[in-house]
């Protein structure tokens, strides 16, 4: 049984972002399709189909649509069909298609998280209660895969901070952990053999990074419910870290005191780490992460240079002051 | 109507062989540009890349699989084909090369030096290429002639190339490595056979001492 959810103080319900930007937030949820009446807060509902337009706030608050456009290139996001049609999702196949083949099967509702580790709530948590609270932004980041490639990608979701503090992680939480869905009958990658990674897939933050407010827990995708193929029904997006970080599917999340196993690591340890910090100066053991070729960019003009933490430097390298890059890479 | 062998080869078997190796390049085109409906998918350039050097080492196995399927079928006028599969091996070689200097390093000159010098998969896969090229360029029949004993010995490199092309393959792979070991099967396979008669055959003409 999914339990409710503790009350949530006024302050969170009503982002400063959004409550400073009412206007906007009032003109994009009309321009959405969805009437609201003055006064009313805009909670976070998902209708419960991939592609299924949401109600979001395009581009709140100054601050992240200045990160956008913090390098000064050109940031044209990348079209909704280059986006759902190359991903690595390793649980539905290696191949950057077989995710759009096959992720169809997964069956997104209904959904629980559990929330567990150290925090004073914990439990279990149906997707819809899980998000409620909240309003939904908008958030165009660019998203850089340790492969070396790069989008710009218009995502809606929440912020992960205000997400996890509703559960009272305690002074012991200094990192989190997320768990993807394990369903081998559902997700063919999983019931192949000799098995591709270790699964469950595992990802985890430091809990300093996961409350850094460019951390985003996303829904959507282009202003609609997130298809299958992007990580529906909640993903976690990591803009300065490597794609990898970015964890699909999720059902399960702990607060604990060491830092958790992450799948590529516990894969391959010498080339992937826990941090994977975007960072030009530290090659992949076997390539280098100087450069970046940007998906759909005319031909001849697809590579640039790769901006160190994915050009989100101002905002995320006080977290990793005094520290060893190379070494924790 | 019948053709004897040599008119066989040269009117029918070799155009065949011709055409058929050119189709990949046909579809390449085709998706690159799409048409007639195909497509070279959301990142063209990876597609490319990788489309072009696995075809490529799909020939060198076709070049590799002449001398066996001679023996073992009965075909010994196959060896009139192989000199036109290996020219296929290098052409797709060399387009791969090409698709990765052009469209994917867009002629970053110092990348590319960087690459062959420190990223291991590189520096053995563009040694495989370096070694074809001695191959192509000694594969007329002048040169034949003009090289002797020492052309089938400088043409045992493709044992080396094909050993190269598959350890390449295998090396940049991300993770699942499941079908370059595939190829490294079936080049075990293809070299095992070689070295088993290579061995008979000194033991017929070496008899080992009875004890």
């Amino acid at each position: 049984m999914a339990r409710r959810i503790p009350r949530i103080p006024p302050s969170h319900i009503t982002p400063p972002e959004v409550y400073f930007n009412r206007r906007s937030f009032l003109a994009g949820a009309l321009a959405a399709g969805v009437g609201v009446s003055i006064g009313s807060v805009q909670a976070a509902v998902l209708p419960g189909e991939a592609g299924a337009p949401l109600a979001f706030t395009p581009n709140p608050g100054e601050s992240v649509a200045a990160l956008v456009h913090a390098s000064g290139q050109d940031e044209k996001p990348n079209a909704y069909e280059e986006i759902i049609n190359y991903n690595n999702y390793y649980e539905f196949g290696v191949d950057k298609t077989d995710p759009a083949a096959n992720a169809h099967q997964l069956k997104t509702r209904p959904w629980d998280i559990g929330i567990e580790g150290e925090a004073e709530v914990t439990g279990r948590f149906h997707l819809e209660d899980f998000i409620r609270p909240y309003a939904l932004e908008e958030r165009i980041y660019r998203f850089r895969c340790v492969e070396a490639w790069s989008m710009v990608i218009p995502w809606v979701g929440i912020p992960l901070a205000p997400l996890l503090q509703r559960f009272k992680p305690t002074s012991k939480a200094k990192y989190v952990a997320f768990e993807t869905v394990y369903r081998p009958a559902q997700m063919p990658g999983q019931a192949s053999w000799p098995p591709i990674l270790p699964w469950p897939y595992r990802e985890g933050l430091r809990i300093d990074e996961a409350m850094n407010p460019l951390a985003l827990m996303v829904v959507g995708l282009y202003g609609r419910e997130l298809p299958n193929q992007d990580g529906a029904p909640l993903r976690l997006i990591v803009p300065w870290k490597y794609g990898f970080k970015g964890i699909k599917s999720i059902v399960k999340i702990r607060f604990t005191e060491t830092q958790p196993p992450n799948t590529w690591n516990q894969a391959t340890p010498n080339e992937y780490g826990f941090y994977a910090n975007v960072n030009p100066n530290v090659p992949h053991p076997r390539w280098s992460q100087a450069t970046e070729r940007r998906i759909g960019a005319p031909l001849l003009h697809e590579r640039q240079p790769t901006l160190m933490f994915n050009g989100y430097a101002n905002e995320v390298a006080d977290l990793y002051r005094g520290m060893d890059l190379r070494q924790y890479y | 109507m019948t053709l004897n062998v040599d008119r066989r080869y040269r009117l029918v078997y070799k155009p065949a062989v011709f055409a058929a190796s050119l189709a990949p390049f046909a579809w390449l085109l085709c998706c690159l540009f799409g048409w007639l409906g195909f497509s070279a998918g959301v990142d063209p350039v990876k597609f490319l890349e990788l489309e072009c050097g696995q075809t490529a080492l799909n020939f060198i196995f076709l070049t590799l699989m002449v001398t066996p399927v001679r023996h073992l079928a009965g075909l010994p006028h196959l060896l009139r084909l192989r000199r036109m599969l290996g020219l296929f091996a290098f052409f797709y070689v060399a387009l791969h090369f090409t698709v990765y200097v052009v469209l994917d390093l867009e002629f970053d000159w110092h990348t590319l030096g960087a690459d062959i010098a420190k990223r291991p998969y590189i520096t053995v896969g563009f040694t495989a290429f370096l070694m074809l090229i001695p191959l192509a360029v000694t594969s007329t029949n002048r040169m034949m002639r003009r090289l002797g004993r020492r052309w089938a010995q400088l043409h045992r490199l493709v044992y080396v190339i094909a050993a190269f092309g598959v350890w390449h393959f295998y090396w940049q792979e991300k993770k699942d490595v499941r079908e370059p070991l595939l190829y490294a099967a079936g080049l075990a396979l293809l070299l095992g056979y070689r070295a088993l008669r290579a061995w008979r055959r000194k033991a017929v003409l070496h008899p080992m001492p009875e004890t």
